[in-house]
């Protein structure tokens, strides 16, 4: 077999893996399946004191929370009387490369330039590429990103490009790949190459670097209004910002703020599909990304991933593409402030959720992203008219089809959101975990892993696998 | 078109060929390669598009592809204003101005 081929390349994974991150992963397992998240977070991450000092020596961080005033009174226009909490968001734009990814970067940076390495590898298409350009940049380490940009066409999706030129306006090596999960294998290939450190989005350390993010927002609440947000909401996908945002809220004692999810809505769509690539029109913080990432964390390109969303989650919801567009231009056009609409996935769900709340109530958006050529409503969906999506207004929810339809609502009245049921999440995780570790029988450590990956009483746990097993003896019977 | 050496340049190449690639891929995905298109400054003295190249990549690494692009233009752009959504900031600001119930913060 050749050294090089698919095949070879993966069979070498683990190996690629741990030198590149430099973590022996299996320190923490503690029996199975199972594995000590706490010791791990603790022991390879870094405290919230030491990820605020390294923050500040490259400017990360401390980015201002914004009251959206005239957005919570449009919201108090079209609610019930009494109804209407007010909003307020966290502009991470304000970050370096523009966006909170700056703060996972940061430390991922720190790290492999602490540890000697020489340069930094990061597979992604998203603003995380740019902001680990940037802080290679800051401390004189290479950078490569691997990006998933190009359709077999040649087509680019505009925001991809754009984070590509950023990338490259900071001085990065970009390698732009046509579509196809084998993303993963090239970036080992490269790490094995170069002996470069993998910057991925699941280490500890990126991790670590987001709970400034929840912590900065307990704080400058707490400044202005002396009280903890009643509501925050964070937009997922690989579900590290979830994971960081509400372990910072929790070091900064926010126990009772209840967390909601938010992702965009891109049901139907294939996301290692060459024809539905450039039907999209949000790269990132969708549904494509979201709900594996909750069943099944540990499909990352590290052994353990440290993003354990449904450990964090209250309430998971959808907001459709056309919404977010909405409120992108709402966003710009009462309240000053021209942002990301892949930022304002989390802005979409918080005004639905704003207008069924009571006044006195503070609904916290924890992220906004830069703007520019390409990632912008204006761009996206012109590109999403020639790859032959139809645009319209109507029903933002009822009318909305991934893929081949994109509804601007008619009135703010029409933003809500999609419920995801969680146990139904739950119990995904178990049926992915039975089936990726061929597995129908799990030890007491292993069950009590379970119980506290997915906040759920340990019975459940039990009752689910049972239900499971028996589905299949049931399915093998007919 | 030629290119000179030292001259910012785009090369392609196949990564996996349709039968190489990863088990599983939906059907558009599996019958076309994995392709790849890097950057980097040309190492060779003269080279024209289709030429097979070298170049140096912003980290220092020497690769070699099928020269198709010399100092590649950036074409993502703002788009066009769009019709469906040029009329929201006015619909939202007028939904703000007019007189409603609950006016008392």
């Amino acid at each position: 077999m050749n050294r090089y081929s698919y095949q070879a390349v993966m069979k070498r994974k683990n190996e690629i893996m741990k030198k590149s991150v430099g973590i022996d992963y299996e320190k923490f397992r503690v029996e199975g399946i199972a594995f000590d998240y706490e010791r791990m977070m603790k022991e390879v991450g870094y405290s919230i004191e030491e990820v605020r000092k390294i923050q500040d020596e490259v400017s990360v961080g401390r980015t201002p929370l914004v009251e959206l005033k005239n957005i919570t009174k449009l919201v108090r226009k079209i609610s019930k009387p009494g109804k209407g909490a007010r909003i307020f968001i966290k502009d991470e734009a304000c970050n370096p490369s523009g966006s909170f990814k700056d703060r996972r970067a940061s430390l991922s940076v720190y790290h492999a330039k602490k540890k000697g390495y020489k340069g930094v590898i990061a597979a992604t298409s998203g603003n995380y590429g740019a902001a680990v350009a940037s802080q290679a940049a800051k401390r004189f380490l290479k950078c490569i990103i691997i990006q998933e940009t190009y359709d077999s066409r040649g087509i680019g999706q505009p925001e991809i490009l754009e984070k590509g030129r950023a990338c490259e306006a900071y001085g990065a090596e970009v390698v732009q790949l046509s579509v196809g999960p084998e993303l993963f294998y090239y970036s080992l290939l490269l790490l094995e190459q170069t002996g470069y450190f993998n910057a991925s989005l699941y280490t500890p350390f990126a991790i670590a670097g987001i709970e400034t993010l929840g912590y900065e927002i307990v704080e400058q609440l707490w400044e202005r209004e002396r009280r903890f947000p009643d509501v925050v909401v964070v937009t997922h996908a690989g579900g590290g910002n979830l994971t960081g945002t509400v372990r910072g809220l929790l070091k900064a004692g926010a126990k009772d703020t209840e967390i909601i999810a938010a992702s965009v809505n891109l049901k139907g769509l294939h996301m290692a599909s060459d024809e539905d690539f450039n039907r999209k029109s949000f790269t990132t913080g969708h549904t494509g990304f979201g709900i594996p990432f909750a069943v099944f964390p540990d499909r990352s390109d590290v052994p353990i991933n440290a993003a354990r969303p449904l450990r964090y989650m209250d309430r998971y919801v959808l907001v459709t593409q056309g919404e977010v567009f909405y409120v992108t231009e709402m966003l710009a056009q009462l309240e000053g402030m021209q942002r990301g609409p892949a930022g304002n996935t989390s802005l979409a769900a918080a005004i639905a959720i704003a207008r069924e709340l009571d006044k006195d109530k503070i609904v916290v958006v924890q992220e906004t992203e830069y703007t520019g050529a390409g990632k912008l409503p204006s761009a996206q969906l012109t590109f999403a008219k020639k790859m032959g999506i139809e645009i319209k207004r109507g029903d933002p929810i009822k009318e909305d089809k991934p893929g081949e339809r994109i509804v601007i609502p008619e009135h703010p009245s029409q933003l809500g959101v999609i419920e995801v049921n969680l146990l139904d999440l739950k119990r995904s995780y178990i049926k992915e975990t039975m089936k990726r570790n061929n597995k129908h029988n799990f030890s007491e450590k292993e069950l009590e892993f379970i119980s506290e990956d997915l906040r759920l009483p340990i019975e459940a746990v039990t009752q689910f696998i049972d239900e499971e097993k028996e589905g299949k003896s049931n399915a093998k019977g007919r | 078109m030629q290119a000179k050496k030292g001259e910012w340049v785009q090369v392609y190449s196949v990564i996996l060929s349709p039968n190489e690639r990863a088990e599983h891929l939906p059907e558009s995905t599996k019958k076309v390669p994995l392709e790849m298109r890097v950057k980097g400054f040309l190492i060779n003295d003269f080279a024209k598009i289709g030429d097979i190249v070298e170049i140096e990549t912003p980290s220092g690494r020497k690769i070699s592809g099928k020269l198709i692009a010399i100092n590649p233009k950036y074409i993502h752009d703002f788009g066009e204003p769009i019709p469906e959504l040029i009329k929201v900031g006015p619909e939202v600001r007028k939904i703000l101005h007019e007189p409603g119930r609950d006016e008392v913060e």
